[in-house]
């Protein structure tokens, strides 16, 4: 077999990994940390694997799921919260099975960094009756995505693939088999017993997958990712073992903490690493189990790996303490790290450090997240606060960049729950609270994957509400993606664009307009114009996100002509505008040329300037 | 035991790249290597850090405090968030740039006086490499070029060959910016 290295980060080495499976088709809708992977899989592609981002998470999974029954091997990628939105056809698709294998890649944000819920796909492994691997490091990531397509095809059933944040996100040196398994689907054969699912064959696959479970628990007991290691100490009481499980990326911490701990682990340690949560590798967990009376528990996000060591416990009448989050041994919530799982075993171990000190640092000023210098979505926000000064109003704000329009000074959004749910918490909020004006933002990205629904539903119900859509042409917050909007797939094909506009106008919204947040005088008379209005109306704010277009020119504050009443920095919280003593200026590098700040200034004393940053 | 180095910035300086070109660097040396990118909301100007490891072998990519043989800050303010993560012999290498947080824009925090001169006594100056990256890029052709300003003056003190860290730049930054980028690493490694 010709092996090669290559330095890739876990998102490319799972991409990387279902190519060389022979993956046919790959659908997914981005979210961090998943999103890499289809965009890679797209870069690499020879041609032969067709690969979409799919409107939302439920299509994709749909694609998937018809051509896995045409035989074909495919991949779904999304991120946690994205299974929610698929698990309808998830959920029935774990009763009805596959042919061609189907991995479906649902990456966890332990922390989180960069999501809504610290939700473990494990459970809903367990609750779809679905096997789930989960690898510890990019290497293992690039090794085991070819396994869970054996798997899937061994056992006909879909298989979830859940890497957590620091493994899609950490590039390493991995080995990979430059031969592509060939894959011919056969195509679809008609079988209504298999494909069509009634409550009669859902009752008689149920007990098929209960029956089937337990033996691929037994056949994980065997598997290479899930191991017993031992890790003996130089001199140490013979027998004496500290039982350790540990799964994901926390492997990988135990490991380094006992490098680092040396000589201070006085014991032998017995590692129990567990790839597969579900279904859970029993027999093997039983060797481990054998000799110990105390166990400890390294995981992320839930419980699950302890949840199974008590249980097989209870069952086998072993008295075995488990130890790990849910006795508080573990910290419950967040990221474990080399240091936590250290700090745990000399709590445990009564392993004493002396004290770190630390140097005369001064207090330090956050740095949170905000909308870039340039951000339309800035102009859009700040045209409907303007417009909607001095009268009741309520501002849901939707997932994306935009979400950030709730920090100072712009404060813009009351509420932000899931994908697409401004639009119908804004109808819940006027239903209670009828003189409210009530505005839901939402991206255009996020319009497609589940906004559509909620405006039909506004619509029908009659109900009286505000759509504002932020239209910047891409999905702006995973890094650019298109969608049905732009007028290209990732295929490399130009496709139909389809217009917002439209779809809005064929719901039969009493007002929509099209407007420039830029150009804020009439981007303020157009919400005003919607505010004077009743039932469903909408603006969309049409302007590219900066990361896809070119800056124009650069600005500057005349110094002379500055007042220094800091209307801009109240009003628009810029990152490239600055105070200097008691006037403000414009940080050059920063500046994107967006020119709001030409027209909020009430003296004009903003300028664009030339490259050296002469005023003009 | 491996070669940790935290490169640490404002979303949006260039720091993904960077740890690309480390990562590459390392690779290249014959040294297992791990690299921890951030990516997702944080991007949008907050606070960032990426971590690059090196040695025989490397398990986790995470490095802790008082671990980090290089701290590489695109910014002052960051330098100063990140150094307790700096061995006790590790070296600073910081762009003295400013740039305000919105707390501080809005004048609700203040933006810490002489950052560069409290971590010098902190550290020793000695240990402590400042310079203006910025106004080096500016010059070189662009202000993207900060990143590879910094990984010459890394360069410059580390014991890998100069070419290595060529041929790693030449492959990961774009094609059509390799000119720029090329003097951005003499620039930096001249220093």
């Amino acid at each position: 077999m010709e092996l090669k290295k290559e330095f890739l980060m876990g998102n490319e080495a799972i991409a990387l990994g279902a190519i060389h499976a022979g993956v046919n088709l790959v659908a997914g809708y981005p979210g961090t940390p998943s999103t890499e992977i289809l965009e890679t899989v797209a870069k690499r592609n020879n041609g032969d694997i067709y690969v979409e981002w799919s409107v939302n998470e439920k299509a994709a999974l749909e694609v998937a799921a018809g051509a896995s029954y045409a035989g074909a091997r495919t991949l779904v990628t999304m991120k946690q919260v994205g299974l929610n939105v698929a698990s309808d056809p998830l959920m029935s698709l774990a009763y009805v099975g596959i042919k061609g294998g189907m991995v479906i890649v649902s990456a966890d944000d332990p922390g989180p960094i960069s999501s809504q819920t610290e939700q473990d796909t494990r459970h809903f492994a367990a609750f779809a009756k679905l096997p789930v691997f989960d690898p510890s490091s990019p290497e293992e990531a690039y090794d085991m995505i070819g396994d869970a397509f054996e798997y899937s095809e061994k056992y006909n059933t879909p298989v979830l693939f859940r890497p957590t944040t620091r493994v899609c996100h950490g590039c390493a040196s991995v080995k990979v088999n430059e031969n592509i398994k060939k894959n011919v689907p056969e195509g679809f054969i008609k079988d209504t017993q298999r494909w069509v699912i009634f409550p009669r064959t859902s009752y008689l696959n149920h007990l098929k997958i209960e029956n089937r479970n337990p033996k691929i628990g037994e056949d994980f007991s065997s598997y290479r990712f899930n191991w017993i290691e031992d890790c003996p100490k130089e001199g140490a009481e013979s027998g004496n073992w500290l039982h350790i499980a540990a799964s994901g990326i926390s492997y990988a911490y135990l490991k380094e903490a006992l490098k680092c701990m040396g000589d201070n682990i006085s014991r032998n340690v017995r590692i129990l690493k567990i790839a597969t949560a579900y279904p859970f590798p029993e027999k093997l967990a039983l060797e481990f189990l054998k000799d110990a009376s105390e166990v400890l528990v390294f995981e992320e996000l839930d419980p699950v790996v302890e949840r199974e060591l008590v249980y097989i416990c209870g069952k086998h009448n072993l008295k075995v303490t488990v130890k790990g989050k849910s006795d508080g041994t573990v910290q419950a919530a967040g990221e474990n790290s080399v240091e936590s799982v250290q700090s745990v075993l000399n709590s445990l171990l009564n392993i004493n450090y002396g004290e770190d000190v630390s140097g005369d640092i001064p207090p330090m000023p956050a740095r949170p997240p905000v909308l870039c210098a340039g951000c339309p979505h800035r102009a859009s926000f700040y045209a409907v606060k303007q417009a909607a000064k001095g009268k009741k109003a309520v501002f849901s704000g939707d997932i994306g960049c935009y979400t950030l329009g709730n920090s100072q000074p712009l404060d813009m959004v009351d509420t932000c729950l899931c994908m697409g749910a401004d639009v119908t918490i804004a109808q819940g909020i006027h239903r209670i609270e009828p003189d409210t004006l009530n505005f839901a933002f939402i991206g255009d990205s996020t319009f497609f994957a589940s906004g559509i629904t909620g405006v039909i539903n506004a619509v029908y119900n009659k109900t009286d509400m505000i759509l504002i859509v932020l239209d910047n042409s891409t999905t702006a917050m995973t890094g650019h993606q298109p969608h049905p909007g732009t007028g290209v797939t990732m295929m490399k094909e130009i496709s139909q664009k389809i217009s917002i506009e439209n779809i809005l106008k064929a719901i039969g919204l009493a007002y929509v307009k099209t407007v420039d947040p830029f150009c804020l005088e009439e981007a303020v008379a157009a919400v005003k114009e919607a505010a004077g209005k009743d039932g469903v109306r909408a603006v969309i704010f049409k302007s590219p996100c900066i990361a896809i277009s070119k800056p124009l020119k650069k600005f500057n504050v005349s110094k002379e002509d500055c007042i220094g009443c800091k209307k801009c920095i109240r009003e628009l919280g810029c990152p490239a505008i600055v105070r200097n003593g008691g006037k403000v200026e414009i940080e050059d590098s920063l500046c994107f040329g967006c020119g709001l700040c030409t027209q909020v200034c009430p003296k004009g004393a903003i300028c664009s300037s030339d490259k050296e940053g002469n005023l003009k | 035991m491996s070669t940790n180095i935290m490169i640490v910035g404002v979303g949006g300086q260039g720091t993904l790249l960077a740890s690309r070109v480390l990562g590459s660097v390392a690779l290249k040396s014959g040294y297992d290597v791990k690299v921890s990118e951030v990516h997702g909301m944080s991007q949008r100007g907050g606070s960032v850090v990426t971590y690059v490891k090196f040695g025989d072998k490397v398990k986790s990519p995470l490095i802790e405090e008082n671990e980090a043989d290089y701290i590489l800050a695109f910014e002052r303010l960051e330098a100063l968030r990140w150094v307790n993560y700096l061995k006790d012999d590790g070296t600073l290498i910081v762009n003295d740039q400013r740039i305000d947080p919105m707390p501080v824009i809005l004048g609700k925090e203040k933006y810490p006086e002489d950052i560069i001169k409290i971590l010098s006594q902190t550290l020793g100056s000695e240990r402590v490499i400042s310079l203006d990256a910025l106004g080096i890029a500016e010059k070189c052709g662009s202000i993207k070029a900060v990143n590879i300003v910094l990984i010459g003056v890394l360069a410059k003190i580390s014991s890998i060959s100069k070419e290595v860290w060529e041929d790693a730049i030449k492959e990961i930054v774009p094609a059509k910016a390799i000119d720029i980028n090329t003097k951005a690493f003499e620039y930096g490694y001249s220093l």
